[in-house]
């Protein structure tokens, strides 16, 4: 089998490390040790890594942060290890899993006694809202504990290979993986800061207690904190349609993590679903990558996203199909082709008119939920609001949530951009830093400038939606909020 | 083929986007193809000149056509790689178009490629005449072509 990594890039390196084997159902395989183990059996072919549980259909690659366990392996004897988000270098070996995993056969999970960590401020979420929230609320003297569950912290920065939209201030202009890298520089040089990475938090507790456990080190954490900031991003939204579930379909972001993350191609020819600025940009990506995006389909009748990204794709050839959307994904064990069909003004399906596309790739691109399970756990009071993606906390405009102490900023809170996720941030880690250090003048200001600037990005045409959701999950400052 | 998705002249005529032709004629200048209201002002702040202004992050950008130098500054900085040069100044019934580039492979002077215009249909053939790189790796490739095709053409392939 011949390896689909990326040899070259037009804007990308990868540092993929040493050579290593890894033994992947008892036969060797090249990988390299920066690897995730999906994206080095990815590389070298491999394209089913569970089965479904009763009809055993192949399950493929979804999401590739973690999220969505199509990728639950057994590796080196551990069941339900999430191999997207598991580096080649801790591994000898891996095998498919029963789809009901045995218990471990080892007992290291409960071998090392919990680390218990104490902080002044908790940031859970190392995107870029994540990363405001730690460098403001640091900068102001407080104690910061921050984590991720992933290898490296940046979020949805570190696979973006365009120049950021946005105002001068707030980084734009820059490449999203190399924002990524300069926040992440500035943050590594605060005393005052303790970066936890490939560590997950799995529950919030009272009195501000977070159990938190590190995937490589394979140990829990009991972190407490005087200060939460909830900054958990967001995750893909799925599609009905027949075949969803053949390998081969996959969120546009999980292509993204693939490809500029690992250096992998996902496929050769590929169908985007959706022309909002996720699937223009990543279709553009794939095109660097050197994948042939055939077409993109959009289900409304108009382009979601900004011209400026459709026309860059549509100047090289890609044709983009407004009401439109896909019918079915075909193959036997992974896509080789997708059919296409014309939508009339109330969604129906118009007979007649499908396509068929001969693809190995199906991005969806369909829109981005709130990760806000954290907060609904922890008791804040959540409410449903489509136009910021779904269930997100009510908060006040210091980006507290109805319980004291825990804010919430980016993604997480409604879908919008790194920009207003920055500032949200920088808001969250201000205000929770006061709490600790007490009045602040020069904090006070900063914050307002903050809440200034964050007003004019969304006085936008582009934001109308986003301020009607925002209206409705505003709650007054000075309304007592309930302690945990 | 339908029009989702392309800038259409008329509207880059109505934002008064387009330069006027004896500004082509005087050599380079820009052409910013950024109809909507976005808030991002990344060209503002690249332009040496302060030809680009914008009245607020989310307005459209507006061109003074006689304070642009056609230095390309904001083509190699703009995030939406929607800002070109056009030149009319060499004559013989020539014409250039400098595009920004970030795909492979990275064409050489002289070579030659296939133009595509804004739906990228191909356009005939050109000839590249200048490659310039920026240091975050976006190229400003300046193609010639016939004058007649500068109005049109929006990117180009590289014939391997
Ligand atoms: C293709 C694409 C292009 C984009 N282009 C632009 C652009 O040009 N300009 C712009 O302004 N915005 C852009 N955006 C939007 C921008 O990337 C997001 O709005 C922004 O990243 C949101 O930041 P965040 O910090 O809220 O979330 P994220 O960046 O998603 O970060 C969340 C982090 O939280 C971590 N996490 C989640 N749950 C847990 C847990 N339980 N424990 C530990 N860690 C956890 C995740 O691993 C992740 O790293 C783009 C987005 C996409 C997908």
């Amino acid at each position: 089998m011949t390896s689909s990594r990326i040899i070259q890039h037009p804007i990308l390196n990868f540092e993929r490390g040493k050579k290593k084997v890894l033994y992947f159902e008892d036969k060797p395989v090249e990988v390299y040790e920066n690897e995730s183990v999906l994206a080095a059996l990815y590389a070298n072919g491999v394209r089913i890594f569970s089965r479904s549980r009763v009809l055993k259909r192949p399950r493929g690659a979804f999401c590739l942060i973690g999220k969505c366990s199509s990728c639950l392996m057994e590796a080196d004897r551990v069941p339900n290890t999430r191999i997207c988000i598991t580096l080649t270098k801790d591994l000898r070996e891996v095998r498919y899993q029963e789809s009901s995993a045995s218990p471990p056969k080892t007992s290291f999970f409960i071998a090392k006694k919990p680390e218990e960590i104490p902080t002044d401020i908790l940031v859970i979420g190392g995107g870029p809202a994540g990363l405001y929230a730690a460098m403001y609320a640091s900068k102001y003297g407080a104690n910061v504990v921050l984590v991720d569950e992933n290898p490296t912290i940046g979020g949805q920065l570190v696979k973006q290979t365009h120049k950021f939209f946005g105002s001068k201030d707030l980084y734009s202009g820059i490449r999203g993986f190399e924002i990524a890298k300069k926040l992440a520089k500035i943050l590594h040089k605060r005393k005052n800061i303790k970066i936890l990475t490939n560590t997950s938090v799995f529950g919030l507790y009272s009195g501000k207690l977070a159990g938190a456990y590190h995937l490589r080190r394979k140990q829990l954490l009991k972190i407490k904190a005087k200060q939460i900031t909830v900054a958990t991003g967001a995750s893909e939204r799925f599609l009905v349609f027949e075949n969803n579930d053949l390998p081969g379909v996959m969120g546009a972001g999980a292509a993204q993590t693939l490809m500029n993350v690992y250096g992998v191609k996902p496929g050769e020819k590929a169908l985007m679903v959706g022309a909002g600025n996720v699937g223009l940009i990543v279709s553009y990506q794939l095109i660097q990558a050197g994948v042939k995006v055939v077409a993109i389909v959009e289900a409304m009748p108009r382009i979601g996203g900004y011209l400026v990204h459709a026309a860059k794709v549509r100047r090289l050839g890609v044709p983009i199909y407004t009401s439109h959307t896909i019918k079915s994904a075909h193959g036997k064990e992974k896509v080789e082709g997708a059919t296409i069909i014309a939508l009339d003004k109330e969604f129906r399906e118009i007979p007649g008119t499908e396509k068929y596309l001969e693809v190995d790739l199906i991005c969806l691109a369909v829109g981005l939920n709130p990760y806000s399970q954290l907060l609904s756990q922890a008791g804040c009071e959540m409410v449903y609001i489509p136009e910021l993606g779904g269930l997100v906390p009510k908060r006040t405009r210091y980006q507290e949530t109805t319980i004291s102490g825990i804010y919430v900023a980016g993604d997480v809170s409604g879908i919008e951009e790194a920009s207003t996720a920055m500032l949200e941030g920088g808001i969250a880690g201000i205000s929770a830093a006061l709490k600790i250090i007490g009045n602040n003048e020069k904090a006070l200001n900063e914050r307002e400038e903050m809440l200034e600037k964050l007003e004019k990005i969304r006085a936008g045409r582009f934001f109308e939606r986003i301020r009607k959701g925002l209206r409705k999950v505003l709650i007054d400052e000075r309304r007592g909020n309930s302690t945990y | 083929m339908n029009d989702a998705g392309i800038v259409r002249i008329e509207d880059l005529r109505r934002l008064k986007l387009i330069p006027p032709h004896s500004r082509m004629k005087a050599g380079p200048v820009v052409v910013v193809e950024c109809i909507e209201e976005i808030p991002c002002d990344v060209c503002v702040a690249a332009c040496p000149t302060r030809a680009i202004v914008k009245k607020d992050i989310n307005s459209i950008p507006s061109v003074d056509f006689d304070k642009c130098t056609g230095c390309g500054s904001c083509l190699l900085a703009c995030p939406g790689l929607a800002i070109f040069l056009v030149d009319l100044s060499i004559g013989s019934g020539k014409g250039r178009v400098t595009m920004p580039y970030e795909l492979l492979p990275i064409p050489s002077k002289d070579d030659k490629v296939v133009l595509l215009n804004r739906k990228g249909e191909p356009a005939g053939e050109g000839r590249i005449v200048k490659v310039v790189r920026s240091a975050d790796k976006t190229y400003a490739v300046t193609v010639e072509m016939e004058d007649s095709k500068v109005r049109d053409v929006r990117a180009f392939r590289v014939i391997v």
